[in-house]
């Protein structure tokens, strides 16, 4: 499916995409864009994966990103039957707490990426059936990719 | 009993042993918890971490010419493929048109590292299974290949020959007669190593029906490259978003459906034959011209997002770049392949042998910093 035939399907599945905060951009980037409200993340994610005409059934790059204010999670999404690929994301400005649902129910390789996620960020995922640091010692104090985290021992400041 | 109520997660007949963080087979500091029954696997958990550095903060404070040293350092086998990734990435937001002789050199020494990388991965699976003589046979052939790269690149393993816009330098004057040299001595000692394992019976035992993996599985975990490619996943990044000069090139994308440990040995064996028919096509047609477009000396990525895949011998390397238009990334994230090739371990050798753990392992190929990062 092409960005736009993308775009107007997950509108429809949608009663209020106003109320989602549903907002599909192409700009500054080469794939369709889609940002969405946390809330609607988990039903957003089963449904891009089983309907037949989206199935996007490769979650190839989970990334999180702290834009300063806001914390957030980057999907990228690809379809193994129809080739197509888009990118959804979600962020929330709770950065003492920001907790999203695990879609690792849906595509399994989210397990390992939503713990590194919560390693590097300190974002928690509902639902994790084994949400520990990955790379960390269990024992670290604070998420090092977070952009107000200051060590001055292992941190070369330029 | 006493010690059987202690922990009621555990029946009284399973244990718990650790392999790693040093045990040879783990290739690398690789920390794999076993939870066992006698010497059936229960559970495999993966401890990662050993070797992080945290490359990813790294980026942030560093400029994109620097960058590209400190993906060397990840798959440090593929390291020419990973630094071309980070290049491309930055030639594409900056709309950089890179010379026609830039992009066949990449791609030549591209098909040489992938070469190099799973000879050296086949010396060690035979060894993984207890074949000695592959590990000599394996690594004798990777030596010419370190030695072309040493005299163009001037480095044998973590090259740094790519820089956003071009090539470090020009190749050496010896390049394609080496190249020529190697290939041809390849294309004899390759069938004997067909003679020494693929035929094996010892070997096929042992590596046959062994580490399932289907299809939809693969897709599933995020598996890619050789490992997605024995279970029929066809996924090739050099076939279906073609970079640098593979699309003036016709290779096959070696696929497998048995999805066994068998199947991913096959698929880097016939990927070795591709590499050399790669190389052959371009070897004789290095275009005339520059190996560089100059660029600014302080590069600054336009405000966006960008997103490049490349093929290393382990699978879909990505490198997720998002910038502010500032001199460094405000993140970089490098999709590693071998993250996602691991997260599979545990389903697939669920029920199995510890000594088929060790053989399975060795047929995902994974090189620990990859994934640690």
């Amino acid at each position: 499916m092409t960005n736009q035939e993308l775009k107007e399907l997950i509108i429809t599945w949608f009663s209020g995409p106003e109320s989602a905060h549903l907002e599909f951009t192409e700009e500054g980037s080469q794939f369709l864009n889609l940002s969405i409200d946390p809330e609607y993340l988990h039903e957003l994610m089963s449904w891009l994966k089983a309907n037949n005409q989206t199935s996007f059934d490769y979650l190839f790059c989970l990334t999180g990103v702290d834009w300063g204010k806001e914390l957030g999670v980057v999907y990228h999404l690809e379809s193994t039957t129809h080739r197509h690929i888009m990118v959804v994301k979600i962020q929330t400005s709770d950065r003492a707490n920001p907790v999203f649902d695990s879609v690792q129910d849906i595509w399994p390789t989210a397990n390992f990426h939503e713990r590194e996620v919560f390693d590097l960020f300190g974002i928690k995922f509902k639902g994790h059936p084994n949400l520990k640091r990955l790379f960390m010692p269990e024992d670290w104090k604070g998420f090092p990719l977070r952009k107000d985290y200051e060590d001055e021992v292992n941190m070369v400041v330029k | 009993m006493e010690t059987a109520t202690i922990n009621n997660n555990f029946k009284s007949e399973e244990y718990f042993i650790n392999m790693g963080p040093q045990h040879p087979a783990t290739h690398g500091v690789l920390r794999l918890l076993l939870t066992i029954d006698g010497e059936i696997i229960k559970k495999v958990e993966p401890d990662l971490g050993y070797i992080h550095r945290s490359i990813e903060k790294m980026c942030e404070r560093d400029s994109y010419q620097q960058i590209v040293h400190l993906t060397d350092r990840m798959d440090y086998l593929s390291s020419h493929i990973n630094n071309e990734a980070v290049c491309l990435a930055v030639e594409n937001a900056l709309e950089l048109e890179v010379p026609e002789r830039v992009k066949v050199i990449r791609t030549i020494i591209d098909e040489l590292t992938r070469i190099s990388s799973h000879t050296l991965w086949w010396g060690v699976m035979g060894m993984d299974v207890g074949a000695l003589t592959s590990y000599f046979y394996g690594f004798r052939d990777r030596e010419l290949i370190n030695d072309i790269f040493e005299e163009t690149c001037g480095a044998r393993l973590t090259m740094n020959y790519n820089i956003p816009g071009g090539l470090m330098q020009d190749i050496h004057p010896n390049f394609v007669k080496r190249v020529k040299e190697f290939i041809s001595h390849f294309k004899v000692k390759l069938p004997e190593y067909d003679k020494l394992l693929t035929g094996n019976i010892i070997f096929q035992k042992r590596t046959k029906g062994v580490g399932v993996l289907s299809k939809e599985d693969a897709i599933a975990f995020g598996a890619s490259g050789p490992v997605a490619r024995g279970s029929g996943y066809s996924c090739d990044v050099r076939k279906y978003h073609p970079y640098s000069a593979l699309d003036k090139v016709t290779f096959n994308e070696a696929l497998r459906t048995e999805g066994d440990s068998y199947a991913r040995y096959l698929v880097r064996i016939q990927e070795m034959w591709e590499s050399i028919s790669i190389i052959e096509q371009l070897i004789d047609n290095i275009p005339e011209g520059d190996f560089k477009v100059a660029t600014d000396a302080v590069i600054k990525l336009p405000k966006g997002e960008y997103y490049q895949k490349v093929e290393t011998a382990r699978g879909e390397l990505g490198v997720y770049i998002i910038s502010t238009g500032a001199k460094n990334p405000h993140r970089m994230k490098f999709r590693s392949p071998g993250l996602s090739n691991l997260s599979l371990l545990n389903h697939i050798t669920v029920g199995g042998k510890i000594g088929d753990l060790v053989a399975t392992m060795a047929t995902i190929d994974i090189v620990v910093p990859d994934i640690d990062r």
